[in-house]
């Protein structure tokens, strides 16, 4: 059997268990739909009171759009970050994470397995909540680049992918707490990236960071992308630059990972818990 | 080609573990922590096709053993080959030559048995068809009925789920089959249909089993050869009638394993446990 075969049987599966999971805890997706669902209402609808917060004429329009990208390339970007920062805490949550490593199965083609369902389900469970978001907003996209905006969540997506394998790393190291941590590294992405105010109205220290997280420059592109209609020649460069930074995080990542399942593997950590 | 299926090599393998009281030091407090050792210097030789056994009570070190082998441990001291193969140069060469059925029938519990057998095909790179012919043929030879093939492993009896798993272990073929405990907590019934298909496949396949069991009737029937492993040390490595002769008859009755045991270590299975939980 050519290796090649062999790695796609081994990608394969982590794609078929994570749909036979959805499938199996179908009511936890619902819940999970609901409470990302409301989620995005509940934000999309701050814009929509500005005017009586503030006591001021505002373009309700543009900060309704504003709020709603940021909260859908949100829920995009941190299906990817959790689908794949949570693939050691499944399983350790189902007690299979022996089986899974003892089989002959590379990090990279794990990696890969997960990837592609996780950008797959990102794609469908952000669909569905656009189109029911959209049907409670009049949403005006009639002169975004929606080919530069697919373009720039695609380059983001890299980074997203890189990120995870970091944070993968973290129920590899602390069995019982690892996949909570996982959510702090999350919400601090959430709050320095400009997701749903811009970056510059955070303190001088936080815009920093701030600089150093590839979600700012996903979240603003987009937003040029389909709030002004930026042409995909003006966001080229971002999206190159995103994609390269992307794939040295995955670097980065697969090292640290490598890393650290050598030294789960020497003090015991794989044992299975939950 | 290699004769030994399984060359292990002078290793040991510790565990830190923190203390739950704190101790101070310089006026600070610090966890304590103390350096368990689960092996300590481990030196044998499995052959192509034996059934060999590691016969010792819980706590002894068998399943770090057999965690080594799966290359799930990495050991601190002292080489592990598996033909040939070292655990820890070249994992994933080992690892397609090796399964393990362990004591926990870990699964995906919602999951049936199908899709979880299915999964692990996959990850060993089988084709999907062949993979679900082969798996109906060993879960109906394990006697496991078609009507439970797709109901969720939650909803199964332990002695059904170890069927599974040993169904799992069995799928990929491994060359070199590694058996953790895999009939405790099973019933008479369930024990002798997993026993009677470990030597079924002993015979048919070109296999070699390393079985860690705590059952000392297992242990004489199913093995060519047992090492017997105490407080991380084999005291004791002979074929299981050998072993016996190691210690003299009483009362006209020919000594068991257990008696065996006794007289190499100065003490019983319980006491053993005993102590090394009043440690624990």
């Amino acid at each position: 059997m050519s290796r090649l075969v062999r790695e796609m049987r081994g990608a394969y599966a982590f794609v078929e268990r994570n749909v036979n999971l959805i499938k199996r805890y179908w009511g936890w997706e619902i819940v999970w739909l609901i409470y990302s669902l409301t989620n995005a209402l509940a934000i999309t609808y701050i814009g929509n009171g500005m005017s009586a917060i503030s006591g001021q004429e505002i373009d309700t329009q543009y900060v309704v759009t504003y709020l709603l990208v940021g909260a859908l390339i949100w829920q995009y970007l941190s299906v990817i970050f959790y689908a794949i920062s949570e693939m050691i805490a499944w399983e350790r949550w189902e007690g299979t994470i022996e089986y899974t490593f003892m089989a002959p199965v590379s990090r990279p083609t794990h990696l890969v397995g997960t990837t592609l369902f996780a950008i797959g389900y990102g794609v469908v469970r952000t669909a569905v909540i656009l189109a029911i978001v959209a049907a409670f907003f009049r949403l005006d996209l009639s002169g975004a680049n929606l080919g530069g905006a697919v373009l720039m969540l695609l380059a983001g997506s890299v980074s997203f992918v890189g990120l995870g394998i970091v944070a993968a790393v973290l129920p590899l190291l602390y069995p019982e707490r690892g996949a909570q941590m996982t959510n702090a590294v999350a919400a601090i992405l959430l709050l320095i990236s400009g997701v749903y105010y811009p970056v510059e109205t955070l303190p001088g220290w936080l815009q920093r960071i701030a600089a150093a997280s590839p979600a700012t420059y996903v979240i603003d592109g987009l937003r040029g992308c389909l709030l002004e209609g930026a042409p995909t020649s003006r966001l080229l460069p971002t999206a190159l630059l995103l994609i390269g930074v992307g794939l040295a995080i995955i670097g980065i990542g697969l090292a640290v990972f490598r890393y650290v399942e050598r030294y789960a593997k020497r003090t015991g950590r794989l044992k299975r818990s939950g | 080609m290699h004769t030994a299926a399984l060359e292990i090599l002078g290793v040991r393998k510790a565990f830190i573990r923190k203390q739950r009281s704190q101790q101070r030091r310089g006026g600070r407090k610090r966890r304590a922590k103390e350096e368990v050792v689960a092996l300590r210097g481990i030196d044998l030789t499995v052959g192509r096709g034996e059934v060999f056994g590691v016969l010792g009570p819980n706590g002894s070190g068998k399943s770090t053993l057999i965690r080594l082998v799966s290359t799930l441990l990495l050991p601190d001291e002292g080489t592990i080959r598996v033909f040939g193969h070292d655990i820890e140069k070249d994992p994933l060469s080992v690892k397609r030559l090796i399964n393990r059925v362990s004591v926990d029938a870990a699964f995906f519990k919602k999951f049936s048995p199908i899709e979880n057998l299915m999964y692990a095909a996959r990850l060993y790179g089988l084709p999907g068809g062949a993979a679900r012919t082969e798996m109906r043929a060993i879960l109906t030879r394990l006697g496991l009925k078609e009507a439970t093939f797709h109901h969720p492993m939650e909803q199964m009896s332990r002695g059904m789920q170890q069927k599974v798993a040993v169904a799992r272990g069995f799928l990929t073929s491994p060359t070199l089959l590694l058996l953790d405990e895999p009939t405790t907590g099973l019933d008479p019934h369930s024990k002798r249909d997993v026993q009677a298909f470990v030597r079924e496949i002993r015979e048919t396949h070109d296999a070699t089993v390393l079985l860690t069991t705590h059952d000392m009737d297992e242990a004489d029937r199913l093995c060519d050869r047992i090492a017997i492993l105490d407080d991380g040390r084999i005291v004791a490595l002979d074929t299981p009638g050998g072993l016996k002769a190691l210690v003299p008859s009483r009362n006209n009755e020919k000594p068991t394993l257990e008696d065996v045991f006794i007289a190499l270590t100065g003490h019983g299975f319980a006491e053993a446990e005993a102590k090394k939980e009043a440690v624990a």
